[in-house]
């Protein structure tokens, strides 16, 4: 069973090369049989895996598949091989089900669109990185899934392209997670060159062996991977291409831009973290990282009109506590909050997207409203996925996850009651922008008539997501609360069991951090629904407006760049178009001229001039001679 | 014997051409393809027949050599290994294409033009193949007669002048080529007696240091202007941006890897010292010409210059590697030389396209084609991200290799490389979406690419997935001869072991 794993990948990129070379040809009903299909079995096979793989597990819970030597270069040999452990499994069905789900989302969403085979196509080629990148068990075939992803990140919002402001949105999102990937170059260079090895297993091995905690190299190369890994996971200060990335089309937001692959850092520092544990300095850059990060994008969220953007700085505040987890060492933590972040947050993106569709390409909330009886379907799953996010407890996935992101952040090693409060905050910042959202569009009168409502397909997805957000933390419980951790357990040879606070003032932080959205959700209402013009009086203040006009631009770090990097880039290959460093080629063509300028004056056609010159060159001449 | 009918086909194929081009224009094309494909079968041949020599470190595949003037120890020495053949392969391959594909802009004396193509082509196998320095002189002299008909007779508006700059500048930096192989020829002569022109002879003569240094550089300077080395590059533009199709795709897919051959075979094996003490000059040039050739594409708006500017960025790390001069970083340099020759190769064949369509090579005016021209920007797409490095294609193999090698000896190198695969990222996908993304102008009459163009650029785009995905059959070819010629010089590899001591050893 284990060895079909090949297949798992094989099959999205044999759908990608079908459509690719002759999905023009297609009719668009076999394009989203073949696209979704594709993703379809994968998924199934998977999960089959999963099954096997948790009935009857492979020795040592892990299972290696090498298929070919990709080069061979002693001491440089790269494998393409592949490896499914507890983490890469669970990393793969998550992957697999949203991408199916939202594929067939998609094959409604995106029809009478001219690029349909197109978009399937591109969505197969990013499942299949994608799959490439959880399921290495090699550094540099990590890389290849990695800059896959990225390339199909940037086709993929970049798929309306006749419209200027998606294409440079394209360029921009493959530009700064390049910074990221160029970081990521050099930590895997280190690596080989220290360790001289590329295979996972065998790198945290000897890594653990030959390199003592703190030191330098381990610091390096913790530090580079991490480099890479906040590029690819938009964390601050290399975020800046998450919001403008929402130019693409609603489904790719879905399972780019908030399931799988700006998760993808969070997934690196996980499969390494035997790594980033021998350097604790990086380990706590990376919480400090998640912690501001998280904080940040709740304001700027909150500061949001756009659905799409107000949901994309969402996702970076929600990968900000996966970070947190990290840094503090609660990988399986980060990995769960993973897992039921891709099915909220996805829900919440393909909900948007049919609220967009519906109000023909409306993106501004305050342009909706009243949808709750016009969309009930809509309503009702959004208003799910909006709970989760933000932590109802009890009855949500959301709850269970941030729970013990914030509990391990306060039990940790390195943890703190800091870390702990700025989570805690962010959870009540976050509750405030979700909730602004959903009254803004739900509730409230309506101000825009539904043109389009969603079909089968869509809702299914919708539904079946929803699910999920509320079933999935059943799965891993606090002690408080039943005990259950099946997640924890099962991830257990691959990542390390979380420590849980107990006692009595980590049982009251608790209720204290479970009781927050309560109180959020009850400000939101206030402010937002009840009360309007209590808050419309303050957006006067010239500081405050200042301050909120600072918040959408996102904290101005766009500017920033501009003025640093992109400016003088720009400016100077403008300006040397002509390229100084080779101008001595004209130099000597125009002394050449001018001697020969010279020269020629001489040629006057006048005898006497001539015979001067023979004259005083004979005397000059018969000097010399008699001079030496 | 194998390698003289190598030379000798396309030298005979040209004649014909040029013969049958009077009884009709397109007989001359098809002659012309078919003497460089079976000129193409038999260098095949020759690596599938000689396997077994290929796996015995430094066994030449094939070896010819008759005396030629036997009183001033000049001969005609040809021999194959590893990497000529890969190199002879890549010019063959080049050459069809660019014969295949260059029928409409050649209107004008047919017959003429592709006997000029076949003898460059049949130049550029000599030069890849000979151990003569005498006779690798004349190669190298011979194949810029050529080419520089091809820019003159061909090319676009300014032709004339890229021609005669073309034409300056390798001559000029052949005669420095020359008084090198003479001065090295005397040195060798007087102290052993033996005066000769035999690369086997001369491999290890003894040298003073200062000689060392000023016979090297006399061969680098030739070698550095042939391959576009940033600042010698300054012919490059106006040659890659004003020759015919045929012309750009030759000069970049093949002519600038006769400079880096050259490096390779003759440079660094035979002034290892010299270039030890020069490498660190070379490695910074390298690395400087990879950044400054990226913001320099940035810049142009022709887009046969920004293709030709890309070149230069490329040719940096080939650069780089060669002086690196490890079996990691050499590998990589063959790599790149190949997989560069097809996606410059690819993007100039793309360029005509679209001049041909849009009737302009001014990129600011192409804009929204994706919509009318799907697989053709598609294609390009493939080999734009070619450019880029990206892993899964041919380019990423080479790059890859050679930065790290180049991190194995020194971090500070290292670093401004890896930071110039950034900026080309900013390169090639503006390229990519100025052509075709954006808003368009209405173009009802643009054709999507189809027939010989789809055909020869999807061989193209299949050969770099290849190479990326599966670069072994490459690898295993030219390792014994990459193995053999860092043994024969040993000491060119230069040792840098911490910033301090980099700045301490300062430029020689």
């Amino acid at each position: 069973m284990l060895n079909c794993l090949w297949i798992v990948i094989a099959l999205p990129l044999a759908g990608f090369a079908l459509l690719a070379l002759a999905g023009s040809r297609m009719p668009g009903r076999l394009c989203a049989l073949v696209g979704a299909g594709t993703v379809g079995i994968s998924a199934a096979l998977a999960l089959a895996m999963g099954v096997s793989f948790a009935v009857s597990p492979p020795e040592g819970r892990q299972f290696t598949q090498t298929l070919w030597s990709w080069m061979s270069v002693p001491p440089f040999s790269p494998e393409v091989s592949l490896r499914l452990d507890p983490l890469s499994l669970v990393s793969v069905c998550v992957i697999l089900v949203v991408a199916f789900l939202i594929m067939l989302y998609s094959s409604e969403f995106m029809s009478g669109d001219e690029g349909y085979s197109r978009f399937f196509s591109y969505m197969d080629l990013f499942v299949a990185a994608m799959l490439v990148l959880v399921l290495a068990n090699d550094l540099v075939f990590l890389y290849l899934g990695w800059e896959g992803v990225g390339l199909c990140s940037f086709l993929l919002i970049g798929f309306w392209y006749k419209v200027p402001k998606n294409v440079v949105a394209a360029r921009k999102a493959f530009l700064v997670t390049r910074v990221g990937d160029a970081a990521l170059l050099a930590g895997i260079f280190l690596v080989v060159n220290k360790l001289g090895t590329l295979s996972i297993p065998e790198v945290l091995s000897r890594a653990a062996v030959s390199w003592p905690a703190n030191s330098g190299a381990a610091n390096a190369a913790a530090a580079l991977f991490a480099v890479g890994a906040a590029a690819k996971s938009a964390q601050i200060p290399l975020h800046v291409w998450l919001p403008d990335a929402m130019a693409g089309p609603s489904p790719v937001s879905a399972l780019i831009h908030a399931a799988t692959m700006v998760t993808a850092g969070v997934y690196l520092v996980a499969r390494l973290h035997p790594l980033f544990t021998l350097s604790p300095q990086v380990l706590f850059g990376v919480a400090i990282v998640g912690a501001v990060t998280l904080l940040a994008a709740g304001l700027a969220a909150l500061a949001q009109r756009d659905i799409k953007r107000i949901l994309a700085y969402s996702t970076m505040s929600q990968i900000g506590y996966m970070f947190l987890a990290l840094g503090v060492g609660a990988f399986s933590a980060a990995e769960f909050h993973f897992v039921v972040h891709a099915f909220f947050k996805s829900l919440l993106f393909l909900g948007a997207g049919a609220v967009i569709r519906g109000l023909n390409q409306e993106h501004d909330i305050f342009k909706m409203g009243g949808l709750r009886r016009a969309m009930p379907g809509t309503f009702w799953t959004f208003a799910i996925g909006v709970c989760s996010l933000c932590a109802l407890p009890l009855v949500t996935a959301g709850f269970y996850s941030k729970d013990l992101i914030l509990s391990s952040a306060l039990a940790a090693h390195q943890g703190g009651i800091w870390l702990w409060l700025a989570g805690v905050i962010g959870a009540f910042i976050t509750t405030l922008y979700a909730f602004r959202m959903l009254f803004a569009v739900f509730f409230g009168e309506v101000r825009t008539q539904v043109s389009k409502g969603s079909g089968r397909n869509m809702t299914l997805a919708l539904v079946v997501l929803s699910l999920f957000s509320v079933i999935a933390g059943f799965c891993q419980m606090p002690s408080g609360l039943g005990g259950v951790s099946l997640f924890a357990d099962f991830l257990a040879p691959t990542l390390p069991q979380v420590r849980e606070g107990v006692g009595r003032l980590q049982g009251s932080l608790s209720l204290v951090a479970a009781i927050v959205p309560l109180v959020g959700i009850m400000v939101a209402w206030t402010m937002y629904l009840h009360r309007p013009r209590f808050l419309q009086g303050y957006a006067r203040l010239p500081a405050l407006a200042a301050v909120h006009g600072f918040a959408k631009q996102g904290f101005g770090f766009d500017a920033l760049y501009d003025y640093c990097f992109v400016k003088p880039v720009v400016y100077l290959s403008r300006v040397n178009r002509r390229d100084v460093s080779i101008a001595y080629v004209g130099a000597i063509s125009r002394v050449a001229e001018a001697l020969h300028y010279l020269l020629s004056m001489t040629q006057t056609g006048r005898v006497r001039w001539y015979a001067a010159g023979v004259g005083i060159g004979a005397v000059v001449l018969i000097g010399i001679g008699v001079l030496l | 014997m194998m390698l003289v009918w190598l030379i000798g086909i396309p030298l005979l194929g040209g004649v014909l051409a040029w013969a049958a081009a009077r009884v009709h224009p397109r007989a001359s094309q098809v002659l012309s393809i078919a003497a460089l494909g079976i000129d193409l079968c038999l260098a095949l041949w020759l690596r599938g027949s000689h396997v077994q020599a290929l796996t015995q470190s430094g066994a030449w595949i094939a070896q010819v050599q008759w005396p030629w003037i036997p009183r001033m120890g000049i001969s005609v020495h040809l021999a194959m290994d590893g990497l000529s053949l890969l190199l002879v392969v890549l010019t063959l391959f080049l050459g069809i294409m660019s014969v295949a594909v260059s029928s409409s802009d050649v209107r004008d004396r047919p017959g003429f033009f592709h006997l000029n193509v076949l003898w460059s082509i049949s130049a550029m196998i000599a030069v890849f193949m000979a151990l003569d320095l005498f006779l690798f002189y004349v190669a190298w002299e011979l194949m810029l007669v050529p080419m520089y008909f091809i820019i003159a007779l061909w090319g676009s508006e300014n032709r004339i002048r890229a021609a005669v700059k073309f034409f300056v500048f390798t001559q000029a930096s052949s005669l420095f080529l020359l008084i090198a192989i003479l001065g090295l020829y005397f040195v060798h002569g007087n102290a052993t007696g033996n005066y000769s022109f035999d690369y086997a002879a001369l491999l290890h003569t003894a040298l003073s240091h200062r000689a060392g240094v000023w016979l090297m550089l006399g061969f680098f300077l030739a070698f550095a202007v042939k391959l576009g080395v940033f600042p010698f590059h300054g012919w490059l533009p106006d040659a890659y941006g004003e020759a015919p199709l045929a012309g750009s795709i030759l000069l970049a897919g093949v002519m600038a890897k006769t400079g880096a051959y050259g490096l390779i075979r003759f440079c660094l094996p035979l002034f290892p010292q010299a270039s030890n003490s020069f490498s660190l000059a070379a490695m910074i040039l390298g690395a400087a010409a990879i950044v400054y050739g990226a913001l320099m594409a940035l810049g142009q708006t022709d887009l046969k210059r920004l293709i030709a500017y890309t070149s230069v960025s490329h040719m940096g790390f080939v650069l780089l590697g060669i002086y690196v001069w490890g079996q990691l970083s050499l590998q990589g340099v063959v790599l790149q030389m190949i997989s560069h020759g097809i996606t410059a190769g690819a993007l100039f064949m793309i360029a005509a396209g679209l001049e041909k369509r849009i009737g302009t090579r001014d990129i600011t005016r192409y804009g929204g084609l994706w919509h009318v021209t799907p697989r053709l920007g598609g294609i390009t797409l493939v080999f734009a991200l070619a450019l880029m490095g990206l892993p899964g294609l041919g380019t990423f193999v080479g790059e890859v290799l050679i930065l790290l090698d180049t991190f194995r000896l020194s971090i500070p190198l290292a670093v401004i490389p890896i930071a110039g695969t950034v900026f080309a990222v900013v390169y090639s996908l503006w390229m990519v979406q100025r052509i075709f993304m954006g808003e368009s102008a209405p173009r009802p009459h643009i054709a999507d690419c189809r027939g010989r163009e789809l055909l020869s650029l999807g061989i193209m785009a299949a050969l770099i997935v290849w190479l990326g995905v599966y670069p072994k059959p490459f690898l295993d070819t030219s390792a014994p001869a990459v193995t053999e010629l860092r043994q024969s010089a040993p000491e060119a590899r230069p040792v840098i072991t911490s910033p301090r001591e980099l700045l301490a050893r300062g430029l020689p």
